[in-house]
């Protein structure tokens, strides 16, 4: 579907290098990375907005690198919405069909459609200055998707809203998704996005890709330092939930409150587990026995590997602990962690 | 509370400027009659003398509109080597004396100078023209269009350009439907700026040409040849066009401050 060989781009202050991504029809794809890795970059290359240095970017075997952006019929969906204040909200959905030529019963009814899925049909005849951030970031979609496009890109489109729109957005993204052949591409910094919209994911720094591939092997098996210490998240795992627990394998693990879907991941943070020889008598809601797998060296820390059943965890612990518990490869100990350590989406 | 000396100084040399400003415009607006109001209106001299004043400026203002719009958004979109000697030479105008501008533009259109040549060889006279005229008060006009309308354009997000342009807009098209829109206030203010420069110019202008007169040229050949109280009448009226610019560019500019 997308496929970007090779680009290069070189900008006053960003630039990116030797870029390679494919990415498949109807794919919801999520590009990570922290502040100025070129993310928004890359974005704005796929839409035809920056030069390019060298590479190629073509849609469906058709190469587009030299093609205008409004020949590309690619929608890009920023994070401060960029809608056109002077045009009411009807008239910022349709701007697009000036354009194309598209049939009028047919563009009638997927504004019906558009309207109905966002759920912005009392708002058609409002200015943009008075909606919510949650009501402009869904007119900034509909707008986008209206001239159905075959590539929707979106740039942190969640991150400016406040948590409770940011679910509702997220929701009706998942929906649109879901009932449309469009190809999704998604910047954002939030885990749990990432996990609840992906299939596959890549993470950029400095103008590369570290690493692209299923949105769950990132998280489990990073394969660069970097990637790991920015995902950070090595303790992930698909959870069935029940009540306040959350199924793991055949390890039942406390949440201390209810998830509010019936399925999804669950995920500690290492520093968070500890790891000891005899059943922890404290607070600790969870813990369950375990044999060492791996001690590896980490500088200032030790990165203690512990296998329960089929579930396997990681653990940072300092270099005294490890002395003091007389850990090595083989030793039984127990994991525990509390109810509050555990991150679920 | 009592309040520090410094306030009652600033006080005390607010009233002093304000006096200051509209001491001499008021004596001037209530000096002549409504008797001699009248008649140098009825004034074929005058009254051709406030219209060209009026035209010469519109077409001013015209021309830097047509051409400066194109630079202005540039200088607002791009970023490019030698961009700050660009802007610093459009401002160039605003620096230099008024003579000097009439004298500089003279040397480049008169008979010794290849384009002067060129000028003549299309039938082109500067000398005493209203062409003359128009040359001088766009130089002079132009800068004042430019920044308005540059910072009218800095204003519009290039965000809102480039969702227009992947949802099947041109560049023009863009421009027409998105930026035309949320800056031609800035762009109007930039206009009548403009305008307003250009109608109260008169040392560039008796330079190049003291015929056929515009009102700044006929109020200072009235006041030589009659003294104060004939220049008066004519003054007055000018005074009024410009209050009217003035005025509207007010209202424009107080409107753009509460969308904000």
């Amino acid at each position: 579907m997308i496929a970007i060989r090779g680009l290069t781009i070189d900008l006053r202050d960003f630039h990116l290098r030797d870029i390679n991504l494919e990415i498949a029809e109807n794919e919801f794809f999520i590009l990570m990375g922290p502040t100025g890795a070129g993310k928004t970059v890359l974005l704005e290359a796929i839409v035809g907005l920056i030069p390019i240095k060298n590479g190629a970017i073509s849609i469906d075997g058709r190469d587009i690198t030299a093609l205008p952006p409004e020949k590309r019929g690619i929608s890009i969906v920023y994070q401060d919405y960029a809608l056109f204040p002077h045009l009411t909200v009807l008239d910022n959905i349709t701007y697009g069909l000036h354009f194309h030529k598209i049939d009028k019963r047919k563009a009638q009814g997927r504004l019906a459609k558009l309207l109905e899925v966002l759920n912005l049909s009392h708002l058609q005849h409002r200015l943009p200055t008075n909606l919510s951030g949650g009501e402009k970031q869904r007119v900034s979609v509909a707008r986008a998707l209206m001239v159905e496009p075959k590539v929707l890109l979106l740039d942190e489109p969640l991150s400016a809203l406040d948590p409770g729109f940011r679910e509702e957005v997220r929701g009706s993204l998942k929906k649109l998704h879901q009932t449309s052949s469009i190809t999704f591409l998604m910047v954002t910094h939030d885990f749990s996005e990432a996990l609840s919209l992906a299939g596959r994911a890549a993470v950029m720094n400095n103008g590369r890709i570290e690493q692209v591939g299923e949105i769950e092997d990132i998280f489990k098996r990073p394969n660069s330092a970097f990637v790991a210490d920015f995902v950070g998240m090595k303790n992930l795992f698909h959870a069935e939930f029940k009540g306040t627990k959350a199924l793991v394998s055949d390890l039942e693990i406390e949440l201390g409150v209810t998830p509010p879907n019936s399925h999804g991941y669950i995920a500690i943070r290492p520093e968070d587990i500890v790891i000891s020889r005899r059943r922890f008598s404290s607070s600790m809601r969870n813990a369950f026995p375990a044999v060492v797998t791996a001690v590896i060296d980490q500088g200032f820390y030790y990165e203690v590997r512990a296998q329960s059943g089929e579930v396997g965890f990681a653990s940072l612990i300092t270099k005294s602990s490890l002395i003091e518990l007389k850990l090595r490869e083989t030793s039984d100990v127990f994991v525990s962690f509390k109810a509050t350590a555990v991150h679920f989406f | 509370m009592k309040r520090e000396p410094f306030f009652w100084v600033s006080i005390s040399c607010g009233i002093v400027i304000m006096a200051f400003i509209l001491l001499p415009l008021i004596q001037l607006l209530t000096s002549p009659s409504v008797g001699m109001l009248r008649e140098s209106i009825g004034d074929r001299d005058v009254v051709r003398s406030i219209w060209l004043s009026i035209y010469t400026a519109g077409l001013a203002a015209l021309i830097s509109f047509v051409f400066g719009t194109p630079l202005a958004y540039l200088l607002a979109r791009y970023d490019f080597r030698g961009k700050r000697l660009v802007e610093g030479i459009i401002d160039l105008p605003i620096a230099i004396p008024h003579p000097v501008v009439g004298i500089a533009i003279l040397s480049v259109a008169g008979k010794n100078h290849f384009f002067g040549q060129i000028l003549a060889e299309l039938g082109v006279r500067i000398m005493g023209s209203v062409t003359g005229i128009v040359t001088v008060l766009t130089f002079v006009g132009i800068p004042f269009y430019l920044n308005a309308a540059k910072a009218g354009f800095e204003a519009v997000s290039p965000r809102l350009e480039r969702v227009s342009r992947s949802l099947g807009a041109s560049m023009f098209g863009t421009f027409v439907r998105i930026t035309f829109p949320l800056a031609w206030r800035s762009m109007l203010i930039g206009i009548i700026m403009c305008s307003a420069r250009a109608i109260s110019e008169f040392g560039a202008v008796v330079i190049v040409a003291y015929h056929p007169m515009i009102a700044p040229v006929l109020i200072y050949e009235r006041f030589e040849a009659y003294g104060l109280k004939y220049s008066q009448p004519v003054a007055v009226w000018l005074v009024s066009i410009s209050l009217i610019l003035f005025l509207l560019l007010r209202i424009l500019t107080l409107h753009k401050v509460e969308e904000q």
